[in-house]
């Protein structure tokens, strides 16, 4: 299909990544964090690292909405779907969230709660409108690309009249978490992490353009190339990264300028700005709270506002002890230092988040198979 | 849930609706977030709805800039 194959194409791949062999510096490493569970997906599927020079490392960021959740959140999700008359509508990842005791969503439907999976915003609305005796909640979670629509579910409910539609709003900030990230001891103090660079996200910089990264640039010298989702986009900006490391600059730049604007999309982001107002703070899985980096629904929408609407206690509740998703989502550490990665914790049974959505690390690993032969020769040698 | 394709305007509907083909599979969308598209457009989709015009110029001059790395490999070999 159009667009795609050329993006995918395997020769020209080869070719970049020849290019960028050719021009790394032998006698410097080279750290890059792709901010996006996109990137991490595309570069898992294509074996991205492979082609790589071995001073050139990739780092995992978090952007995974389904792994950064906090399972307390997820808690309050369970707690909602478990009220009578009530039906809790979600993106269909969200479903197997692990929380304590082996509890997920999707147990919950079978136990008799009303849990149904939508593809867009607009179907949970559509659901309310069947319902009218019943409450209908959306579980509404992502970065910057996902909350335009729950913006225009909102919305929508407003101008229909419907009472019976709120929304769990969780949803969070590209930008924020960044600058969390930059700032967090392991960068800073330790050096325990650390970042020459970033891949900038293709579809959350669709609507907030390139230039919310012009900070991270200036402020922390730190170049962040935007990438589109395909292999070949993630190895251009791979070269891009090591370009302006090799020539000392540390700038805002744009592989992804085919779908990516300066200024993002206008539209959305003034229809998010009229619905959503900033939290002052937010927990993330592995970040911790996380000052402004997540959105609440403004008052003068209090009435779709699920959080309003019933009890939803913040719950704080620590992840699986044998988890090691919080370091991963930090960059520490990588899916196979996990002592359960692919044997108790696999996509079919999955005891953290990380392995839970495509764009987490671990199911992004475990999923394209790079550890599953090393995994086979243990189990034979046992 | 951000993995998403560009997709190919094959019709537009009523009510700020597309139908769009992702890789031969027909789905209604919404265009609510984005202007002027015509059929023949290429969009960028997510949970639902068109995020923005796939710019077909500037897609071209990405590959273009693809391209030009095959001339400075060959130039490293000579
Ligand atoms: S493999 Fe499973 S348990 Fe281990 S870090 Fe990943 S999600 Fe958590």
């Amino acid at each position: 299909m159009k667009y795609i194959d050329e993006f995918r194409e395997g020769g020209m791949a080869r070719k970049i990544a020849a290019r960028i062999a050719a021009e790394v510096d032998a006698r410097r490493r080279y750290h890059f964090m792709e901010f996006c569970g996109g990137h991490t997906h595309a570069i898992s599927r294509y074996g991205l690292v492979d082609m790589l020079p071995d001073n050139v490392q990739m780092i995992h960021g978090p952007g995974c909405p389904v792994c950064v959740l906090p399972v307390g959140r997820v808690e309050n999700a369970i707690q909602l779907a478990q009220t009578p008359e009530l039906i809790l509508c979600t993106y269909g990842d969200m479903l197997r969230i692990p929380t304590a005791n082996g509890m997920s969503l999707l147990r919950a439907k079978a136990q008799g709660a009303d849990v149904r999976m939508v593809y867009s915003s607009e179907d949970a609305i559509k659901i309310a409108q069947q319902n009218p005796q019943q409450q209908v909640v959306f579980f509404a979670i992502g970065f910057e690309t996902t909350t335009p629509p729950t913006a225009i579910a909102i919305k929508k409910a407003q101008a229909l009249g419907l009472h019976n539609f709120s929304v769990f709003c969780n949803h969070v900030l590209t930008p924020s978490a960044i600058s969390h990230i930059l700032q967090s001891p392991e960068v800073r103090e330790f050096g325990v992490v650390s970042l020459d660079g970033f891949i900038g996200p293709a579809h959350v910089s669709v609507v907030i353009g390139s230039q919310p990264y012009q900070y991270f640039a200036e402020e922390f010298q730190k170049p962040v190339v935007i990438a589109g989702f395909e292999p070949l986009d993630v190895l251009q900006a791979i070269l891009m990264l090591i370009r302006q490391i090799n020539a000392g600059r540390a700038k805002v730049e744009n592989e992804f300028t085919r779908a990516v604007l300066p200024q993002g999309n206008i539209k959305a982001q003034l229809l998010v700005a009229e619905v959503f107002e900033l939290r002052r703070s937010f927990e993330w899985r592995g970040l911790g709270l996380v000052p402004y980096s997540a959105l609440k629904i403004k008052s003068c929408y209090a009435e779709y506002d699920a959080e309003q609407r019933f009890p939803v206690p913040a719950l704080s509740i620590a992840d699986n002890k044998a988890c090691e998703c919080g370091a991963i989502l930090r960059g520490i550490k990588q899916p196979q230092d996990c002592k359960i990665f692919g044997t108790v914790c696999t996509p079919e049974n999955p005891i953290g988040s990380c392995m839970v959505s495509s764009e987490g690390a671990c199911a992004a690993y475990y999923s394209y198979g790079r550890f599953r032969n090393r995994d086979l020769c243990t189990v034979q040698n046992n | 849930m951000c993995l998403a394709i560009p997709a190919y305007v094959e019709q537009l509907i009523t009510g700020d609706q597309a139908i769009v083909n992702l890789c031969g599979v027909r789905k209604e969308i919404s265009l609510v977030l984005v202007e002027d598209i015509v059929v023949g457009d290429y969009i960028i989709i997510h949970a639902g709805y068109a995020l923005q015009k796939l710019d077909q110029r500037e897609a071209e001059r990405t590959l273009a800039m693809f391209a030009e790395i095959t001339t400075l490999n060959n130039n490293d070999i000579s």
